[in-house]
This record gives structure tokens, sequence and C-alpha cells, in this order.
């Protein structure tokens, strides 16, 4: 076996020096009844690499993969291009196959990215810092749900009807168990979302206000206002941005008036891997800092003086404080975070800019060709790089019609809002840099065919 | 073999044979010592007018879609070239210690080697470039890789079902909770109390309390395993369950555990098993076998996807059969002529109408599924077997082998499975767990865990797994002998230990009274 | 100002009905380097036994109870930018709390100077 070093005459040897005849002597205190005694029946046997290889690749190869295609899916995850240098960086040894770095001495490298890493989210989101990431974005803004009730030690939460359906769904079943109060909409189909119904929804008993920036059905909410609504009522702003890009031209919600800002960061680095793994970011104001989730790493010194960096106020999670902890995350999305890094300080603050700017671009043209298409209309006043059209029919039946054409034409409302018969007929676009003029027309001429 | 790596300063050479130590000079102008190279941070090398990426700029429009939202300044973040990031990664790469450079011993953790065939498996595109939200028609080979790697889980653990959405192994531990809590409110009772084990990981009681649990400890019996009768005299109609982990962190396998199960489910509650050391007893035992009802899996222990300097991890669940109605959504369904589609929240109330519902975005964290099941195929039953059966002898080796310069407070108490635990108590006065941890870094080896389980007095955890070689085992065996003579000789350099690391030992206490979590200075200007 | 001690190495120091309270040096020996404290916020209603107020080492967070009932009044401001004033200072300058006796009569639980020293030799 070629992961296995140990060879028979070793494990023999090894055998004599614990004093057992046999391997199943050290599986003594397993009872006799449930000890196998030999390689579990209907299960294949070892594989060689190349035959392994094999029987992967021709699963792969059942998939179409973004980058075949005319592709236009966003709601969450986003297809961008990945600069060969963040791969190759994140396959080094020495991060790939390194543990969370409880060790600070022999763990500077990760620990300095993840520093490098919570200024990078903090300054993107305009707020003081950043923790070293959660699971994903969805997660991420449950830990903020709760983390403003320990704030404000409020439990009722209110969700802008423009929060991503499984962002919400998330956070619902979270509530059940925890006893918070959660107010959950589906969206209104309208240009422009009116802050009035959210605010008029904040009162005495709220924690939290979660808005999404931009919309689920691409639209750009006006934080400011609700950021006065929420603030005159003891209650804290939290802010989601599943597309950081988008920060590249939009003000940062801290700007704005946002207390905890939370994200999606696979757009930078990460990869769409059907969801998969992805990176939770996290940031707030620097008041809030012990009643954070998440680890965090911070700058001090070492017995000589030199600048180093460690976890740190880790008093707050639950190996040290067990039942009384912030949140029970344990891990965070360390790999993916350094992927976003370097991503990030590839582009810099510069060429994040530009790459918004393209992103809206191609936006820009996507929608104008789209709803030149006859019975189709564009909904938003205000988009970034995803926008919701509106089809003369179910637009579920539409995705998979093109998909039989090999174009993936974005993400249906059904889809997202099953059973919410109003919007059945939406279709959220995505169009980021990786689009093309070739990509928008035999999107715009295959809707033609089958909405004809 | 011989205990130490021939190519390298050996004890035999004595200090005489180092005269360039004597003038070596202390400082250099660069502040780098060779191939020990530091690194300044980004927010210091980088300008905010540097970009490494080319990015051709289409003939722009007006933005009135965007007016009124503008950002009044780009963001403060400074930008390199290429050559100069792949530079600064790399060399910030070379201050990391990590399995590809040696053993990492670290105790529950199980730091196995990352089998690179999973990395390039993972890169496929039809699996790395594939959206989850694609037409289900679209993805039917991503489909089956979830269902494919869902039946070995199943199967290996001869359980009833399993919950693939959890993002982690503490994530995991939650969506077991919360099927035990949903199970006990759809019999209409009230059971508030989950009994842990004082040996649990720390996950465990935050886990159960956040889920609303009030958390009691059961004590652990003299050969460090659970009391039994102490859990029996516990248990009632106030219990919800009890969460154990097996084998435990003491290392050692529950004897008791189908007793322990019978007894929980006895007085009508469920069995919830820590899966973090599945690693001892993959295709030996199946926990199915001994009455657990829900069990996480880490995908980056057992099943050696990478732990990347923490994470992302994977933790999907297996489930009995009194707890599969209640798993969270989405999950994949299986027709007879092969197809597969994904259950989610429009079919959840026919297909899963008892759901607790739906635990984070998509469906999990399929760029683990993709490498988990490259390993479990590579290795097949057989071979998972093997696994296990070498990651508990490498454990025993090192145990009988350290037993007697080290305190084993079970050491009498028959094999371990796959860590050897020892305590401090064989240390002199002066010498802690801690000077032994950062004098193995000296050693060039990763520290064990340290000071877990909190049941043993300055606890050293190690868990070498399957991957390291006798001959390996042999060199880490010898470097912790020698410390702990070392110790035992009132040797104090070993108290400022480590000499030879990127970075002596940090001052933990400025960072937690002060703490500076973001660079505060101008970039980029 | 009579001093008690509990067994959890908290003191209190009386003065009428207003109680100063803190962790001992033995306490602060135990802990080490303290890194954070969290106080109470005045107002707050305590019962004996409540655990009002949490105290920070690198690797450790420790409960500090209140050893009698009362109302806090004032919370050590100081601690906020300086919590190493209970590893230096602990039984003057690194109070935590100050708190209104509502039963004076729960001190003669506790011990005194001298009952306090024996029981941390016996420890």
């Amino acid at each position: 076996m070629r992961y296995l070093p140990l060879t028979p005459a070793n494990r023999t040897e090894m055998l004599g020096v614990i004093g057992a005849a046999t391997i199943d002597d050290l599986f003594v205190d397993v009872p006799a009844e449930a000890h196998l005694s030999g390689p579990i029946a209907d299960l294949p046997m070892h594989a060689s690499e190349m035959a392994v290889e094999r029987h992967m690749g021709a699963l792969a190869a059942q998939n179409i993969s973004a980058g075949s295609v005319p592709f236009f899916l966003g709601a969450g995850a986003y297809k961008h291009h990945i600069p060969a240098s963040v791969d190759h960086l994140i396959q080094r040894g020495e991060f790939l196959t390194a543990y969370t770095p409880y060790q600070p001495e022999i763990a500077q490298g990760t620990l300095q990215v993840l520093f490098e890493f919570q200024t990078q989210v903090a300054r993107l989101f305009g707020v003081e810092i950043a923790n070293a990431s959660m699971y994903d974005g969805s997660t991420a803004c449950w830990e903020a749900v709760a983390m403003a009730g320990r704030v404000t030690k409020r439990s009722r939460a209110v969700l802008s009807r423009g929060l991503h359906p499984h962002y919400a769904a998330t956070i619902t079943t979270m509530a059940k168990f925890t006893g918070d109060s959660i107010d959950a909409q589906p969206p209104r189909l309208v240009g422009e979302p009116s802050p009035d119904g959210l605010i008029s929804g904040i009162d005495d008993t709220t924690s939290c206000v979660v808005v999404q920036y931009p919309d689920v059905l691409g639209r750009i909410p006006d934080l400011a206002a609700i950021a006065d609504a929420a603030h005159a009522k003891g209650a804290l702003l939290v802010v989601v941005v599943t597309e950081p890009v988008a920060l590249g031209l939009l003000e940062a919600p801290g700007n704005l008036g946002a207390d905890i800002v939370v994200g999606e960061g696979q757009s930078l680095g990460v990869g769409l891997q059907f969801g998969g793994p992805y990176l939770g970011l996290f940031g707030c104001r620097e008041k809030f800092v012990r009643q954070m989730p998440g680890r965090l790493c911070g700058e001090t010194v070492d017995a000589e003086g030199k600048r180093g960096f460690v976890l740190t106020l880790s008093t707050r999670e639950q190996h040290i404080r067990r039942e009384k902890a912030t949140s029970n995350i344990c891990t965070n999305a360390g790999l993916c975070a350094l992927a976003f890094s370097v991503h990030m300080t590839l582009l810099g603050g510069t060429g994040l800019a530009k790459l918004a700017r393209v992103n809206h671009a191609k936006a820009q043209q996507t929608a104008k060709r789209l709803a030149a298409v006859p019975g189709v209309s564009l909904l938003n006043t205000s988009y970034f790089n995803e926008f919701t059209l509106i089809l003369p029919r179910d637009a579920r039946e539409v995705v998979r019609e093109l998909a039989d054409q090999r174009i993936l034409a974005g993400v249906s409302l059904g889809r997202l809002f099953p059973g919410v018969a109003n919007l059945a007929n939406g279709l959220l676009v995505t169009a980021t840099e990786c689009t093309t003029a070739e990509d928008i027309e035999a999107f715009a001429v295959a809707l033609e065919g089958v909405l004809a | 073999m011989t205990a130490v790596n021939p190519a390298g300063c050996r004890p035999e050479m004595g200090p005489a044979q180092h005269p360039a130590h004597e003038d070596a000079p202390r400082l250099t102008n660069s502040g780098d010592r060779a191939l020990m190279l530091e690194e300044a941070l980004i927010f210091e090398l980088g300008r905010f007018d540097a970009t490494g990426v080319d990015i051709d700029e289409p003939e722009l429009e007006p933005l009135p879609a965007l007016s009124g939202f503008l950002r009044k300044a780009a963001p403060a973040l400074p930008g390199l070239t290429e050559p100069e990031t792949v530079r600064h990664y790399t060399r910030l790469s070379r201050q990391n210690y990590a399995i590809d450079l040696g053993p990492f011993p670290l105790g529950s953790c199980t730091m196995k080697h990352n089998p690179r065939l999973n990395e390039k498996v993972a890169r496929m595109p039809g699996f790395a470039d594939v959206h989850p939200l694609q037409p289900v028609q679209t993805v039917q080979g991503a489909l089956k890789v979830i269902n494919e790697l869902a039946h070995w889980l199943i199967t290996l653990t001869g359980m009833h079902g399993v919950a693939m959405t959890p993002k982690a192994g503490a994530h995991g531990e939650l969506c077991g909770v919360l099927c035990i809590k949903s199970a006990i409110e759809a019999r209409g009772e009230d059971r508030t109390v989950m009994l842990v084990p004082e040996s649990a990981h720390g996950t465990n009681p935050a886990t159960a309390a956040f889920a609303g649990f009030s958390i009691e400890n059961i004590p652990a019996n003299a050969d460090g395993r659970v009391d039994l009768e102490a859990l029996k005299a516990r248990l009632g109609p106030d219990v919800a369950g009890l969460m154990i982990t097996n084998p435990n962190t003491c290392g050692l396998f529950e004897r008791d555990m189908k007793a322990i199960s019978d007894a929980v489910h006895a007085a009508g509650g469920y069995v919830y098993c820590d899966g973090a050391n599945f690693n001892a007893i993959v295709g030996k035992v199946r926990p199915g076998d001994l009455g657990v009802d829900a069990m996480h899996i880490n995908l980056h222990k057992t099943f050696s996807t990478p732990h990347g300097g923490g994470g992302p991890g994977s933790g999907p669940v297996v489930l009995s059969k009194a707890l599969c109605p209640y798993g969270p959504i989405p999950f994949t369904e299986l027709f007879e002529d092969g197809h597969l589609t994904l259950v989610d929240e429009e079919t959840a109330g026919a297909r899963q109408p008892h759901s607790f519902g739906r635990m984070a975005a998509f469906h999990g964290q399929m760029g683990m599924f993709t490498r988990a099941l490259t390993y479990i195929l590579s290795h097949g039953a057989d071979g998972l077997r093997q696994v296990a059966e070498d990651a508990v002898l490498n454990a025993n080796y090192v145990l009988r082998s350290l037993d007697g310069e080290l305190d084993a407070p079970f050491g009498k108490a028959g094999p371990c499975m796959h860590e050897a635990l020892f305590s401090d108590d064989s240390l002199p006065e002066g010498f802690s767990t801690l000077d032994i941890a950062k004098g193995l870094i000296d050693e060039g080896f990763h520290p064990m865990t340290v000071y877990f389980p909190l049941v043993v007095h300055g606890a050293m955890l190690i868990e070498p797994t399957e991957t390291e070689s006798k001959a390996g085992l042999d060199r880490f065996i010898g470097s912790m002998r020698s410390l702990a003579q070392r110790a035992k000789a009132g040797d104090t350099s070993l108290k400022s230990a480590p000499h030879f690391a990127p970075r002596r030992r940090l001052d933990e206490t400025q960072a937690a009274r002060k703490p500076v979590l973001a660079w505060k200075g101008d970039s980029g200007a | 100002m009579p001093l008690y001690y509990t067994q959890d190495h908290e003191w209190i120091d009386v003065d009428g009905d207003t109680g100063t309270v803190g962790i001992t040096d033995y306490a602060q020996g135990q802990l080490g380097d303290i890194t954070f404290v969290e106080l109470p916020e005045p107002g707050a209603t305590l019962k004996k036994g409540d655990a009002p107020c949490v105290v920070d080492s690198v690797k450790a967070a420790s409960d500090v109870y209140a050893p009698v009932s009362g109302t806090v009044t004032e919370a050590n401001a100081a601690l906020e930018g300086e919590p190493e004033l209970v590893n230096t200072d602990p039984e003057s300058g690194g109070w935590l709390f100050r708190l209104t006796l509502s039963n004076t009569s729960e001190l003669g639980g506790l011990m005194d100077r001298a009952a306090y020293d024996e029981y941390v030799a016996g420890l």
C-alpha cells in the first residue's frame, strides 16, 4: 500500500517490542462481538493511483464545468478568474499540510498570513477588526446574529427580504434551537428595494437587522438609512456581502454604519467547487471584540523582541470556555483564507477596483442584450454584476432547456424560493470578467429560441 | 537505523566540532540568516498602485446603476506584482512546520500524509469549476461523488444514513445534537440535560450548550474510561443523551461502550459519539454495532483531506435509524435508473418532513468529498483496516518505548489505541510539559498535544498515525528520551527552548492584554 | 475595616454596608498573567454565589463568585486598560467591584485572614 511505510518485518519487530503476539492483541478492549474479523464485505479493495484517477475522472466528466460553456450563475457563488500563482502557493506543503498554529514558534507563516488576511478583510469591509475566517458566508451570518444577541442582550433579529434564502434558512434553523425570534420573508419583485418595510419592523426588542449588499436579486440597498433606524432603537446593523468584488466599487459597509459585516469570500481565490469549501468573512467594530466568534490572530513579540504572531483572546473559544464559549466553532477555513489573501495581494486596492469595474461593465452589456430579447425585462434599477430578469414564463424550465443546449443561464428564483408563485418567472443572471461577448450573444440567441 | 539523522550534527561530534559558532556574527545587515529568511508584512512591502493581475479593461459605459453607491476611495489594500507575491508567500511558508517536513504527532488531530492524488482529483474542472446551483442534469458526476462517499461512510460505520452537509467536526456535532433535540421534541418530551465525560473535547459542551442543553460531567474511572456506574446513576427522564468520544481522548477504547449505549437507550436518551478518533478503528469496528445514534467523521482526520493550517474541515454525520428522519437538508437521492437529484426546500416536505432544516448554504464541502473519496478508493476496505492497525501499532510502540522514561498514567491498563498518553509526573521540579514540547521543536519535530485531556496532569498526547515509518518513530523516540533525560539532569536550556526555531517563545500575555488584530500603519504610500 | 475571605479565593472588605471585592494574592498566583477582566454592570443584583465577573489569563477563564448578596455600585474602571493590576496589587488597587450588601449576616460564613492563611496552607 503506497501510503503505508511499515513493512511486514517492521510490524513483527514492533509487536515484539510491545510484547503482543498479534495485532489483534492491541484491540483487546473491543468487545468480541463488535470486532470485525476481516475487510467489510461488498466494499472494493485497494486500487492503484491510475485506477482511482480514472474512476474519479469519469465522474468529473459527467459534470458541465463553468469554464467550458457560456455561464451566468451567481447567487452567492461566483465564477472569477483565479491567477495561477494562487493555486501554486496554497499547494506549498508548508501551508497545505500544517495544522492550526498552536505552536507559534514554528507556525509564523500561517500566523502572519492570518494577520494580513484579517487586516485585508477589515479594510475591505470598512471596520476595525476581522477574525481569521469561518466556515462560509451563511454560517458567518448566523454567528453575526448570535453575536448581536450577546452584545444587545436581545433575541429578535429582523432579516431583510433581500437576504439569500439559504442564509435566511440557516439562521432560521439555528434560531429554532436557541429560542431567537427571526422575521424572514421572500423578496418583492420591485426594481428598488424600499427600506421602509424593514425599518418599520425594528423596535426596542430588536437585536439586529440583517441586510445583504448587494441583495439576492442584485439590487443595492440604502445601508445608511437602515443603519440610522437600527441604531435609533439600540439594534445593530449586520451587513452581508456575498460578492466581495463588489466592494471594489461600492462604499464599504462599515463606512455606512454597519456594526458587523460578514461575507462569503469565495469570489477571491477560491473556486466554485459545487458549493464548498468556501470562506466565511467576519468583521466588526473593535469594541465588540470580546463577543466575537472564531479564531483571532494578534501581533506580539518573542523572547528576543522580534515581532511575531499568535492566536489570541482564546478564552472566548470552546477549547477553554467550553459550554460558555461564544461559539462552538473550532476550525476556520485556513487554506481558503490563504487563497483569498494571495488573490487580494495580487490585485491590490487598485486592481480590485479595476476588476470591479470590468465586472460591472460586463453585467451592463449582458443586461442590455438580454433585456432586448422579446418578452424579457430587467427588474433592477441598481446592480453590480448580478441582476434579475423577468421572463414571460417559468424560469426553472427555461434554465433546464438552455442547459440542454449547454448554456448555464443563471439561477431561477424558483430554485431559490420554491413555492413562491410570484417569483417563478424571475431569473438571476451574473456576469464577471470571465464573461465574453460570444457568451452573451450565445445566451441571448438561445433565450430567444426557447421563448419563441 | 540510528535514532539520529546521520546527515546532521550528531552528539559524538561534540561542541568542538562547531568552531564556526564561536566567531559567527550575531547579526546581519538584512536581518536574514542564510536560509532563515525574515519577511515583512504586505502592508510594509506593497504599494497602492502595484498589481499582479493584468485586467483588460473594456470600454466603460457610465455607471448609472451604481450612482450614489460608489465608494469615495479605493480600499487601502496594497498590491504586489506576481514575482513579489510568490516570494512573499514562499518565504512565509518556510516559517511553518508541516507533515510534509516530518512527524506531526498532535494527539486527537490525526496528522497523516495528504496524498497528492487527492489534490489532483479535486482540481479536475468537473469538480473544481462547478456551480452548486447548476441544474442537476449538469452535475450528475458531482452528486455521484456525494452518494458514493455517503455509501462508504455508512458502510464503514454500520449506520443507517449520513448527513453530508456539515462543514467541519464541530458543525457535525451540532448536526447530531440538533437531530437528538428534534427527536426528543417529536416524542413530546422535555429532556434538558446532556451528559459529557470530563475528558471530552471542548466542542462537545459548547455544542450542547448552544442547542440549549445544560451540561453535566460524568467522571472517569481509574483506568481512564467513562464510569459506567456513575453514568447509570445519573440517567433519568431529564437526560437527552450522552456525548462520548470513542476511542476516547486518553487514547483508550471504551470497552463498556455497548453497555453504556444500552443504558442510555433504556433511559430514553441518545448516544452521540465524537468521531475525531475514528482513524483507530476504521475497518476494524463499526460504531453502529456499539449502539451509537450519531457520529461525525472529520474527513480531514481519518480520510486525509489537508488541514491547511486550520481548515477547511468537513464533518459528515452518520445517523441511526432513529435519528435519520430529523437530519438536515439538502441531501442526494438516487433513483432506480441511476440518476440522482437533490432533496432541498422544494421537496423536503414530501421526502424529509421532519428535517430540522438547513445548516448552511449549498450542499457541503464538495472539495473535501472528492479528496476523501479518492483516499478511500485508494485504500479500499482492506487498506483502511491496515490504516487502523498501523496507527494503533505505531502508538503502542511509542507508548512502550517511552514508558519508564515518562509516566504513562494508563500504561498498565493494557494497550492504547492510536494515541499514547503521558503525564508530567516523572519530570523533575521546575520542568513542565511545555518545556518538553518546546524542546521537541528544536529537535525538528512538531510537539504532541499538550495539557489535553484535562483529566491527566501535564498531559502529553502523542498520535503518530500510520504515516510514520519505524525509522521515523525511532528518531522521535530518541528525541523524547533525550529531552526527558535533559530535564532530569536539570538542563535549564530546555526552559528557554526553542532556540533554533524562526521565533523564540512568544509573549502571549501581551498579545491578549493589548490586542493588535490588524495592521494600523499607513501602507502603500 | 474587616477583611473576609472565601474558599474560592475572593476577599471582601466591608465598610458599613458597602463591600469591595477582589481575588486573593494566592488566586492571582495560580491564574498566572491576567489579560482581561469582565466586570459586572453597576446596578446588577447579585445573590451570594453568583458569578458576575470573569478573570481571563492566556489559557483560562475563571469565574469570580459573589461572596455575599447585594447590588453592584461600581466596577474598577482601571482594570480595563490595566488588567495586570490584579497580578501586581490583587488585594488593593486590583479590586474588582463594589456592592451594597443586602444581607450582612452572610459575612458570618466567611473566613478571616488567619483562617484563610491556614486554609491555603492546607491546599
